[in-house]
């Protein structure tokens, strides 16, 4: 990090690159930074989190109705019919599974390319990828419809001897799935530790004191931990990299292992995962407009950090754009009647309102972030957010319903209509999602403080060498004893 | 002898016995990042071994001020890899082929192709919780009673404060001498560390 340049340009010295911007605005000491994300922890709780948690606890308990009814019912309260077996409960799950995509993408993928602008909203990425998945799981676990065996799901020696088996996708995704719950709950909590430590130093309060000690484990800063944590953290991303890239391709083989036109192309685990990381992206401009703004860390979370998942929102959706276009041709090319029946019934046929939603949110929409003073307005970007999440519900719709409602019997063909409960429960994990994120908000650092520390220029320790206020050996060995 | 090896160990996750005295150690503290670097090689080229730094965030070389290598953390990884992958293997081939075989359409009851995404799912699994598990491990963590606990000042760690301390059970370590080197090192404050045992 030390060359001759930066040595006689110490304002500069923390920064990789090359920026008009500094990633840390308003010229924050260490304290400020402490101060500014723990202080949001510590203080009375403000009305509006109150009634924010009110509204979203409501909702969320929407939802467990919604499944107590299921479960005494069964799922013939949904509006799944004969070829289509397959409706929200498996739209939502991939809809939210996506929505996790961000957080690993931000905090590993970005990680590894030493992206420092990250660590202003990877924690927060994180915890929406936690919550996102856990409303993922709630569908897997409620849609098997003798919900009292879910646990076949799980290889569990049992006494009738029974095993899943391995060579089903939907067996793939439970793994799948479930490892990325694990992986990123380790990671994110790895990642707060020092924070956590933060917090508990602070605290005046007994119990809270011992409650962020517990967590905290101990976490003095060392740095012979320091030694080993970094190389942890490190490790970890490199094997959230490949994890993500697989959860959803995973995913995608629960269709493109099928036999289903429309179901069955290679196209899928790229085109999922690129549409994963475009909705998930999404969810964090959408989530951290409102709340950098609600806790006033704009300095830390900064119109260029917005601007450039703008850019990532922009990148991946004309990615998803170009694989809609792709899967086109492919069907178009391919020969196969079933497979051109199917794309030409998905554009033109009943479910042309869907399918024509998709499009315009997921390619259309996104494009207008070409432009510079869009992509940088927080307005637009609010609301083009909301599209995309929109879109990238609908395509998940698109992809499960109009492949399956028209199969190869035309005896069998009909329109999937959701019912209430249906609806109802969808918006349920909403509330479920906002509950825990709001906890999160209350509760936990929502910035990374030590890693935001660590980026700024002072954190560098030849910063000071040359700009006087340092106590580099030479100058500190001439002044003598001065404690 | 295995006591030394024992004391070893605890030394490298920074765990520190206390001397005759109930005297845990030193600590200085510095004024920025800088100090604390400059100080770190100073102390480490003196000849002390025994000593840590701490500090709100990783300081860059600050491994290599105080002479410590690279973290070993990477073969635990490896090794729960390893582990995730030969379980994901055996537990497929077992179940699948030995004690629950199910024809489908007559395809092979084990083979490797349709075993890939699990394989590749438990490896991931076992290095993460290796990884996590082996750097806890590693760093004596979780630590609920650190003598450091007892400063005031050593509150500041976690925000803004970057100390230095030196082991009472470092070969080298004086109450006298190595105070009087901290404070020509820099150090704007320090205070000798009490572990009372059952207080």
């Amino acid at each position: 990090m030390s060359t001759a340049s930066t040595a006689l340009q110490p304002e500069t010295s923390g920064a990789d690159f090359h920026d008009e911007e500094p990633l840390v605005s308003g010229n924050m000491s260490f304290h400020d930074i402490t101060e500014l994300v723990s202080h949001h922890t510590e203080k009375k709780t403000p009305r509006a989190w109150l009634l924010a948690f009110a509204v979203a606890s409501t909702v969320m308990s929407l939802l467990l109705l919604m499944i107590a009814y299921l479960f005494w019912n069964g799922v013939g309260v949904w509006g799944l019919n004969n070829p289509v077996s397959w409706g929200y409960a498996i739209v939502n799950f991939v809809f939210w599974v996506g929505i996790g995509h961000a957080g690993t993408l931000i905090s590993a993928i970005l990680f590894l390319f030493r992206q420092q602008w990250r660590t202003a909203i990877n924690r927060t990425a994180e915890a929406m990828t936690i919550f996102a998945v856990i409303c993922a799981l709630v569908f897997p676990g409620i849609h098997v419809g003798r919900v009292w065996v879910a646990y076949w799901m799980f290889p569990i020696p049992n006494q009738m001897g029974m095993w899943p088996q391995f060579r089903s996708p939907l067996l793939w995704d439970v793994f799948a799935v479930s490892v990325y719950f694990t992986v990123s709950l380790m990671f994110w909590y790895v990642g707060m530790i020092p924070d956590l430590a933060t917090l508990r130093d602070r605290s005046s309060k007994k119990i809270r004191q011992k409650v962020m000690g517990v967590l905290a484990m101990g976490w003095t800063g060392s740095n012979r931990h320091w030694r080993n944590y970094e190389k942890a953290y490190l490790l970890l991303a490199a094997l959230a990299t490949p994890l993500v890239l697989s959860v959803h391709s995973v995913v995608s083989f629960d269709f493109a292992v099928s036999i289903v036109p429309g179901w069955h192309t290679t196209i899928f685990p790229p085109y999922f995962v690129a549409g994963a990381i475009f909705s998930g992206f999404a969810m964090v401009v959408t989530l951290l407009v409102i709340s950098r703004k609600v806790f006033g860390i704009e300095n830390i979370i900064t119109i260029k950090h917005l601007e450039r998942m703008n850019i990532i929102i922009l990148l991946t959706g004309s990615m998803v754009g170009f694989a809609y276009i792709t899967e086109f041709f492919i069907a178009w090319y391919s020969g196969v009647q079933y497979e051109q029946y199917a794309f030409i019934n998905r554009a033109f046929g009943p479910y042309a309102w869907a399918y024509w939603t998709m499009m315009s949110c997921n390619l259309l929409v996104p494009q207008l972030f070409w432009f510079k003073k869009l992509r940088r307005s927080i307005v637009v970007m609010f609301v083009i957010s909301i599209f995309v999440n929109i879109g990238m519900w609908f395509e998940r719709f698109v992809i499960v319903v109009t492949s399956l409602h028209r199969d190869y019997l035309p005896s069998s063909w009909d329109y999937y209509t959701p019912t209430a409960v249906d609806v109802l429960t969808f918006v349920g994990t909403f509330g479920l999602f906002f509950t825990f994120f709001l906890l999160f908000l209350r509760f936990l650092p929502m910035v990374a403080v030590s890693e935001v520390k660590g980026i700024t220029p002072q954190a560098n320790p030849h910063f000071y060498d040359h700009s006087g206020d340092g106590q580099s050996v030479e100058h500190t060995v001439e002044t003598g004893e001065n404690s | 002898m295995l006591k030394n090896l024992a004391s070893e160990v605890k030394a490298s996750m920074g765990i520190f016995e206390a001397d005759a005295d109930d005297n845990y150690g030193i600590l200085a503290e510095f004024e920025n990042p800088g100090a604390l670097y400059h100080a770190a090689q100073d102390v480490h080229n003196e000849g002390y071994r025994r000593f840590d730094t701490y500090s709100p965030f990783p300081i860059h070389g600050m491994d290599k001020a105080m002479g410590l290598g690279n973290s070993k953390v990477g073969y635990l990884t490896l090794g729960g890899g390893f582990f995730g992958l030969a379980l994901a293997t055996w537990l497929q081939w077992w179940t699948g082929a030995i004690v629950y075989p199910i024809n489908v359409s007559g395809k092979p009851l084990f083979a490797i192709e349709p075993s890939i995404p699990i394989m590749f799912e438990l490896t991931i699994l076992f290095a993460a919780a290796a990884t996590v598990g082996g750097m806890l491990v590693m760093n004596g963590l979780p630590r609920p009673f650190n003598p450091l606990f007892y400063s005031e000042r050593f509150q500041k760690v976690t925000d803004d404060g970057f100390f230095l301390a030196v082991a009472a059970n470092d070969k080298k370590f004086n109450l006298v001498e190595t105070r009087t080197f901290l404070e020509r090192m820099g150090a704007v404050h320090i205070e000798v560390i009490k572990d009372i045992p059952n207080d």
